[in-house]
């Protein structure tokens, strides 16, 4: 480690608080640049898409429960369970597959 | 304090009760992993309370993980968070011209998709600011404390556990893009070629450091996506 993880911290802290800050009190009209505002419409679900997977594989003891649990997060999101009932049926799928792995 | 003030906070802190279990939950197994690059309780609690951002923390503890530079931290962070440019700027356009400038820092101090959610579900032509801090009052110190507390008791959880829980922040993820993903294509389109490009450029390029794939893949694909398929005006 050669990085100091205090210094980590001002940098993520300093960029994720301008962003939530500025906006609100710099911007007053409508961005109206199409192209913008529709990189910034996709680029939540890409994102959080690309560090989903394959990571949640890599994620459990095993790529089966990882992979079970997946299936069954987009499974239950799609059939509209809640942000918190996905994210408990995920561990609960990893905790019961692992029993008979 | 006004009535009406007094009343929003009132509200805003019962509407972030359920925020503020669930942040709870899910930043608990956020410590995991920032136990697991490096961080110490009190770095988790501070980077929590100024970040507040699942998606954003994440990323940026890959990057710690893998002892980046500090700069890759800032774009990643940037990337991870970029959506909170939009929430903020919509609720920019919330603000009624007799609420005092330094309310805008406030509330923008804590933007998250929940909250965003709820002051914007609450309807309304203005934004009154007291009932983001009421939802803050919930949703800060249970992502903070939580942070702090997955991050100490890591020891006392066994192997199965902490396997099983380190699935949540990736359960919260697929609860944020699944649903839209199925009402519309293009987002659907988005997220499948997101999962099968992210699995590839894992497989072949393992060089590359999972933060740094993560912006290189959503600059391409949002950007791809943006060019072929722009939202018009009136989509949101």
């Amino acid at each position: 480690m050669t990085h100091d993880i205090w210094i980590y911290i001002a940098v993520a802290s300093a960029v994720t608080l301008a962003i939530k800050i500025l906006p609100l009190t710099l911007i007053r009209g409508e961005i109206k640049n199409v192209k913008i505002r529709s990189f910034l419409h996709y680029v939540p679900y890409v994102t959080l898409a690309v560090m989903t997977f394959p990571a949640i594989i890599h994620a459990t003891q095993s790529p089966i429960s990882g992979g079970l649990a997946l299936v069954t997060g987009i499974f239950a999101a799609w059939k509209g369970a809640s942000l918190f009932q996905v994210a408990v049926l995920c561990c609960t799928v990893v905790f019961v597959a692992e029993l008979f792995i | 304090m006004t009535t009406d003030n007094r009343q929003a906070l009132m509200d805003g802190f019962r509407d972030g009760i359920p925020i503020g279990l669930g942040y709870f939950v899910v930043s608990f197994t956020l410590g995991i992993v920032a136990k697991y690059v490096g961080l110490n309780p009190i770095q988790g609690f501070v980077i929590s309370l100024l970040n507040n951002a699942s998606a954003g923390e994440y990323a940026a503890f890959t990057v710690i993980g893998s002892d980046a530079p500090y700069f890759e931290i800032a774009l990643l962070t940037l990337i991870a968070n970029a959506r909170y440019v939009l929430m903020s700027t919509v609720l920019s356009q919330k603000f009624s011209p007799d609420t005092p400038f330094y309310h805008r820092i406030f509330v923008g101090f804590d933007v998250t998709d929940e909250i965003f959610g709820i002051s914007v579900a609450r309807g309304g032509r203005w934004l009154n600011p007291f009932y983001n801090y009421g939802a803050m009052l919930t949703a800060l110190p249970g992502w903070s404390i939580g942070t702090a507390l997955g991050i100490m008791a890591w020891n006392f959880f066994p192997a199965s556990a902490i396997s099983a829980l380190s699935v949540a922040l990736y359960g919260m993820f697929l609860a944020v893009i699944i649903p839209p993903a199925r009402k519309d294509k293009i987002i659907g389109g988005a997220v499948a070629v997101s999962f099968l490009m992210s699995y590839l450029a894992e497989t072949f390029l393992p060089e590359i450091s999972a933060g740094n794939r993560t912006i290189a893949l959503t600059i391409l694909i949002a950007g791809a996506a943006a060019i072929l398929y722009p939202v018009k005006e009136n989509d949101k």
